[in-house]
């Protein structure tokens, strides 16, 4: 009995202390974003991805045109080629890239965590996402602008929402894109009937059987899926957009050095079309006389250094992924199996959304 | 005095008792219930296998499948180094083919009907695959490598049965060799661990995960018996805790919690960290599963190994636990293909498993909707592991069978 009772107190005893030994980094890990945000401050995470020698990109990985895995087992998309961006303004080197697959329930976790540098992954940028009070992120320039479509056949007849009084539309259901469409119909004051579906295969094999007149979904995925119904060129995107969805890199919170660097070479992927600087022009470039694009390539000034990258950052980068019009076109635009048209992705001279604050 | 009646049996017994006819009309057709649910159930499955055979050789477009073929195979792992996987897959060959041949060498004929056959159902594969020549002479090769060294490793069997015992350290050797091959390293170029993926990854990682369940399982199942209540209690506590997790819960915090609680910079291998929480997950399982076999055992069984002076820990291993294995294997080779097939819940936390790199494939805009023909594809690919494993089960059951 007496035995019994020394090995309880031991157990006891052993328990107490294994309960004691997390407890200072329990306590370091309660003031996590404290700590990590006071050492971030001190050490920049654009010096840990300087020094490791590769950038961490987390992806979505299987969105057709933003990020998948091609037959040849190489990362591509629009999405990849923002990540390829980075790496060219880094290392001057495209691939020094490692990809992480993400879960858009785990893609703020992996960022605060750190176990992704950067995210280029189809994340809507929204105030509580931006807030400290939120998800406490910092958003690059949007590099793609989505919007909720509309999809319908071209015979049809209906070429916007007020054409689908007593229609149907087919819809992913528990998505915000069905309750986009109801507001948007309800303010309209357009009867209509919702086919509803739980996932989005049975979505759009629902539409192509002809159950419904339109489909709804983000601009760039309804593009995407137009190419796989049996005649494409059968079916238009109206020109509507129901919802604002735009695009773009994320950084973590209180880094300003790195995420300057993934905010810039963002923005100069946008300036380099504005100048007109391509993948195959770059080197010509370099001997212009343009003070301004002398400046954004480098030549004259520092602004490269002052970001802490080596100053011809933007010839590295254009020379490997191109201008933002380039990659566009090749991933997404008209160059693509998907086809979309530039509409609100075009440069700001030309009536889009896409501006870039000077480079002086 | 009794007559007997002339022996009959040159004539067969008529065909309404046996054969095909007759099998049939005793299960089949026995009564009107039985006869309307057999006509029912038959018209069904006919239908379905015709509208799918139907489906598979004129609307799927299967091109998706050999476009992608080093993909699912081994993802984004370099193609100039893919001798490196061939390599492997003929060290394992040929290691399978020894182990075979000593395990049967008692048996006079290795190569039987059924061997045979299924050696040509293979072969025949393997010629018919849309990959290029090279990839088919080799595994040819290795098929050819395997029938081999089963060869050679009977008469080894036969000349020395000793050798039989140095197997598991071959193969436990073998492992690190493997290892050295994909991953690179002392005198290879090294592969970084992001780029392993599709059926080289899944295997990887559940091997590698099964192994070491597997110890951990035993050990807590004989903690949990065990008379020293700390033992006890913490086996208990770790069985408990464990199963009151969902597995996706505990692979979520091993891919995104872990690096909260290291310094800055430090970040384990994700695939690591994979592998420890599904072994972490699978060895609480797996003792519950022997604990049942352990507790089959007689009491008898121990207070006799007592009798014969055997101290405790021989009376554990030489008499408990054999049986209490042989007893559990049904459930746990099940516990291993759930585990083989829990994998797939890796592609959820970005590890680019056969269902992860399916996903991505089918991204590709050249392949979107596509989703019948690789989905289809890679389920034959789970389907036939994890028939491998229990058919290996139900094998390793009769070889172990000693009962009366």
């Amino acid at each position: 009995m007496r035995k019994w009772r020394f090995l309880l107190a031991a157990s006891l005893s052993i328990a107490a202390l294994a309960a004691c030994s997390p407890a200072p980094s329990g306590s370091a890990d309660g003031g996590a974003e404290g700590t990590t945000t006071a050492s971030s401050a001190a050490t920049s995470r654009l010096d840990t991805i300087l020094s490791r020698g590769t950038l961490i990109c987390g992806v979505e990985g299987s969105i057709p045109g933003f990020s998948f895995v091609d037959s040849t087992g190489e990362y591509s998309g629009l999405d990849v080629d923002v990540c390829r961006a980075v790496s060219a303004a880094l290392f001057g080197d495209p691939d020094q890239v490692e990809y992480r697959n993400l879960d858009s329930t785990e893609r703020f976790t992996a960022v605060v965590g750190g176990e992704v540098d950067m995210l280029s992954r189809n994340t809507t940028w929204t105030t509580s996402r931006d807030a400290v009070g939120g998800n406490g992120l910092e958003f690059a320039p949007t590099t793609f602008f989505d919007g909720q479509g509309m999809m319908v056949r071209t015979d049809s007849g209906i070429t916007d929402l007020s054409g689908f009084e007593g229609r149907s539309v087919c819809v992913e259901t528990g998505t915000t894109t069905e309750l986009n469409l109801a507001d948007r119909m309800r303010e309209l004051g357009v009867q209509y009937n919702e086919v509803k579906f739980q996932d989005s295969d049975a979505t759009y094999a629902a539409y192509a059987e002809g159950r419904c007149e339109g489909v709804t979904s983000d601009r760039s995925q309804l593009a995407a899926r137009r190419t796989t119904l049996p005649n494409p060129d059968e079916h238009v995107l109206l020109d509507v957009v129901m919802s604002k969805e735009p695009l773009g890199p994320v950084t973590i919170n209180n880094d300003s050095k790195w995420y300057d660097v993934v905010k810039w070479v963002t923005y100069g992927l946008i300036q380099a079309e504005e100048f007109g600087i391509t993948q195959d022009s770059v080197q010509e470039q370099l001997s212009s006389e343009n003070p301004e694009i002398r400046r954004f390539l480098g030549v004259e000034g520092d602004l490269g250094t002052q970001l802490g990258l080596p100053n011809d950052y933007m010839v590295k980068v254009i020379e490997s992924v191109g201008n933002y019009g380039e990659i566009f076109d090749r991933n997404v635009g008209e160059a693509s199996e998907l086809g979309l048209d530039r509409g609100q992705n075009q440069l700001w001279t030309e009536g889009g959304l896409m501006y870039s604050p000077p480079f002086r | 005095m009794t007559t007997t009646l002339p022996p009959s049996s040159s004539n067969a017994p008529p065909i309404t008792q046996v054969g095909p006819i007759a099998w049939m009309r005793k299960n089949l057709f026995s009564n009107w219930l039985n006869s309307l649910l057999t006509v029912i159930i038959l018209t069904t499955l006919l239908n379905l296998l015709v509208s799918f055979l139907g489906w598979a050789t004129t609307t799927a477009q299967w091109q998706v499948v050999p476009a992608n073929w080093s993909l699912y195979f081994a993802g984004r792992y370099p193609a100039a180094q893919f001798w490196r996987l061939f390599t492997v897959l003929g060290l394992i060959a040929a290691l399978s083919g020894l182990t075979w041949g000593v395990l049967v060498r008692n048996v006079p004929k290795l190569f039987d009907r059924n061997v045979l056959i299924g050696v040509a159902i293979v072969a025949v594969i393997t010629v018919l695959l849309p990959t290029p020549l090279p990839y088919r002479l080799v595994l040819l090769g290795i098929e050819a490598l395997l029938l081999g060294s089963a060869w050679i490793g009977k008469k080894i069997g036969r000349a020395k049965p000793v050798v039989g015992q140095w197997l598991p350290f071959v193969w436990f050797l073998s492992f690190f060799v493997v290892l050295w091959l994909i991953a690179g390293g002392f005198g290879l170029p090294t592969v970084s661990t992001s780029l392993w993926g599709g059926l080289l990854l899944t295997v990887f990682m559940s091997v590698v995960s099964i192994v070491l369940c597997f110890p951990l399982g035993v050990a807590l199942a004989l903690g949990r018996q065990s008379s020293l209540p700390v033992v006890r209690w913490l086996s208990i506590l770790y069985i408990e805790i464990i199963r009151g997790i969902p597995l996706i819960a505990i692979l979520f915090i091993g891919q995104n919690m872990i690096p909260l609680f290291l310094p800055q910079g430090v970040r384990p291998d994700n695939i690591l960290r994979g592998i420890i929480g599904l072994t972490l997950f699978s060895s609480a399982y797996l003792a519950e599963n022997v604990r049942g076999g352990l507790q089959a055992i007689p009491k008898g069984q121990t207070e006799a190994a007592n009798a014969l002076g055997l101290n405790p820990l021989l009376v554990t291993s030489l008499i408990v636990l054999p049986q209490a294995l042989k007893i559990s294997i049904p459930a746990i080779v099940g516990q291993f293909i759930s585990l083989f097939q829990d994998t797939t819940l890796l592609s959820i936390v970005g590890i680019i498993d056969l269902l992860g790199i399916t996903r991505s494939i089918l991204a590709n805009p050249q392949f979107i909707g596509r989703y019948w023909e690789a989905y289809t594809f890679i389920g034959i690919i789970y389907w036939l592991f994890c028939y491998a494993m229990s058919w290996g089960s139900r094998r390793l059951e009769r070889q172990l069978n000693t009962g009366h």
